[in-house]
């Protein structure tokens, strides 16, 4: 099969791959007809992710046919068209008998402190990726779904993480009718936290990003006031200014582990790999929100240290929460907000790349060139 | 904007007047409000007990260990499932097996395994050279796209704070390299100069 491979920092290639075999009773082999590049492969594809080995498939969004199942698989057939969560999950574990899917503790040996993420570095358990035109599934009958009859194929690839997650982003943030919610990062989990503030009765939504053409996605698809960091001196001192100097009521951090806006922070955690992550948008997140309120962090980091802003956030008494997000776990809801025309998830969508050509996809979205927001990937096979 | 009576938010007790009602907002927002109960969230209690998730085992089996497989020993035992991919080997595999010996919470398990990750990334290149389809480092970074995808005009005239240190990349990518090129250069000059009888 032909597959995306890994060759090191800022380099990818399509290499001819074996077809991964049934290595677990509980497994499915999918065909991909669908991926996404997320914007956390880029932490990969930077080399920012501790124990990412050359010859690893990225990509833990996708959507494709089941053509193998293991032997103890009940609830999958081979041809079912399915969507798969970006966690992988026994769903039998205490966390995720608790619902906590993305904490699971039976699919990554390789660390405690995060579960499994297809194509995700060997930190989060060295499963192959989605960007291939075949990807092993483990616990086919716990985390894929059948995709339903009326779901867009593309709409379906936006839940297997960015939606969800944006979702889930807005839902830690605990939002109450008439809150001020800002959102830094204008990019696909940004814009969909953004759009998921609205369901959960925001009264204003700000989104801050520094590329002119995602604000002017975020104003038109999220409906958001918007602020370019870059054009401002202090973009926290905005936000006092934005909101009576009292702060928002909740901030959700969807930028992560490459914040741009601090050149020393970007270039010591971006380039020189010296912290987890560029801390920027979570410390201006700190600083932007009022005493007493709510961050949320949607940001992907590296398990290594990051220089944050803590004391801000004790001694402005905040609630800080964070985790990956347990897709399947907001399914059901947003199933019935695309139904009743609430969200179109694949609206962000710009480039679709044949799988052949994804370096050139990488690097496009990587320097966000060519107003390069959200990629899809088609495999050869599909 | 509506002003605050007395304009001296947060100075006083009062709240910030709402921009708009929520019947405004309902009418200007596709699904405003339809998640309006926090106790009426997906994610809502954080943890429930009970959850049902398709699984039909207490423990899930064991895939079979082909080959050692290496192990955070934060965790009482090797977990039932885990992925395949690229099972560690030469200097960096070395390295990667030594760096699972301290936990998570040591500094050194990550900085060995970044260590690791940047000499798998030159075994590899190396490695290649000597193989029918060696690394291209043009291909391989997409930077073609530069020409097809707008790189200039993607740039110019806008206010991206990430052009301040995307010179840095070719850098990252390509310095290394050249490094080693112009070293070698030296070495083999210096060789050559010793050889020379004068």
């Amino acid at each position: 099969m032909r597959a995306m491979v890994y060759r090191g920092p800022y380099k990818i290639r399509v290499e001819e791959k074996d077809i991964p075999p049934i290595e677990h009773p509980n497994d499915a082999i999918v065909r991909v007809t669908s991926a996404a590049i997320c914007g956390s492969d880029l932490h990969l594809y930077h080399g920012m992710m501790p124990d990412t080995r050359v010859g690893m498939t990225f990509g833990h969004e996708f959507v494709g046919v089941v053509h193998e199942v293991g032997p103890s698989v009940e609830n999958l057939q081979v041809g079912d068209r399915v969507m798969v969560p970006f966690n992988i999950f026994c769903g039998s574990c205490y966390f995720c008998a608790r619902g906590l899917y993305s904490n699971c503790h039976n699919v990554n040996p390789n660390a405690t402190a995060v579960g499994g993420i297809y194509g995700y570095s060997h930190t989060c358990g060295g499963y192959d990726g989605g960007q291939a035109e075949f990807v092993r599934v483990p616990f086919a009958d716990v985390g894929p779904v059948k995709i339903p009859h009326w779901m867009d194929e593309e709409d379906a690839v936006m839940l297997t993480d960015a939606l969800p997650t944006g979702y889930f982003g807005a839902q830690l943030g605990d939002i109450h009718e008439g809150d001020t919610v800002v959102v830094f990062g204008a990019g696909p989990v940004g814009l969909y936290a953004a759009k998921s503030s609205w369901l959960m009765g925001a009264g204003r939504v700000i989104v801050i990003d520094h590329l002119e053409y995602r604000l002017a996605k975020a104003r038109e698809f999220a409906h958001a006031e918007t602020y370019n960091f870059a054009e401002h001196d202090d973009i926290v001192v905005e936000m006092k200014k934005a909101t009576d100097h009292l702060g928002a009521d909740v901030v959700i951090d969807a930028v992560g582990a490459e914040a741009d806006g601090n050149l020393t922070q970007h270039i010591t955690a971006a380039k020189l790999k010296l912290q987890g992550g560029s801390p920027v948008a979570l410390n201006w997140a700190i600083d932007s929100v009022r005493k007493g309120g709510t961050v949320s962090v949607m940001g992907a980091y590296g398990p290594m240290f990051s220089a944050v802003k803590f004391g801000d956030a004790m001694n402005k008494g905040l609630t800080l929460r964070m985790n990956q997000c347990p897709v399947k776990r907001q399914w059901p809801r947003l199933f019935e907000h695309i139904q009743n025309g609430y969200l179109k998830p694949s609206d962000i969508i710009t480039h679709r790349i044949p799988l052949e050509h994804i370096a050139e996809g990488y690097h496009i979205f990587s320097a966000k060139l060519d107003n390069c927001i959200k990629p899809i990937i088609t495999p050869s096979a599909s | 904007m509506q002003e605050n009576g007395s304009n001296k938010m947060p100075y006083t007790a009062e709240k910030p007047q709402p921009r708009e009602t929520a019947e405004e907002l309902r009418a200007r927002i596709p699904g405003w409000g339809a998640d309006l109960d926090p106790k009426d969230r997906p994610s809502f209690p954080r943890e429930q007990p009970g959850i049902k998730t398709g699984a039909h085992w207490d423990f899930p089996e064991r895939q079979e260990e082909k080959s050692p497989r290496e192990r955070s020993i934060e965790h009482r035992f090797l977990t039932p499932v885990f992925g395949t991919s690229a099972p560690p080997s030469g200097l960096s595999g070395v390295m990667r097996k030594y760096a699972y010996k301290y936990s998570e919470g040591r500094a050194a398990h990550w900085l060995i395994l970044l260590a690791a990750d940047r000499v798998n990334a030159w075994e590899s290149h190396l490695l290649s050279l000597g193989t029918r389809h060696p690394d291209n480092p043009i291909t391989e970074t997409g930077v073609l796209s530069e020409f097809k995808s707008g790189g200039m005009s993607s740039r110019r005239g806008q206010k991206r704070a990430d052009t301040k240190h995307q010179w840095l990349d070719p850098i990252i990518v390509a310095g290394p390299w050249l490094a080693v090129g112009a070293g070698a250069v030296l070495a083999v000059k210096a060789l050559a100069s010793r050889k020379t009888p004068r």
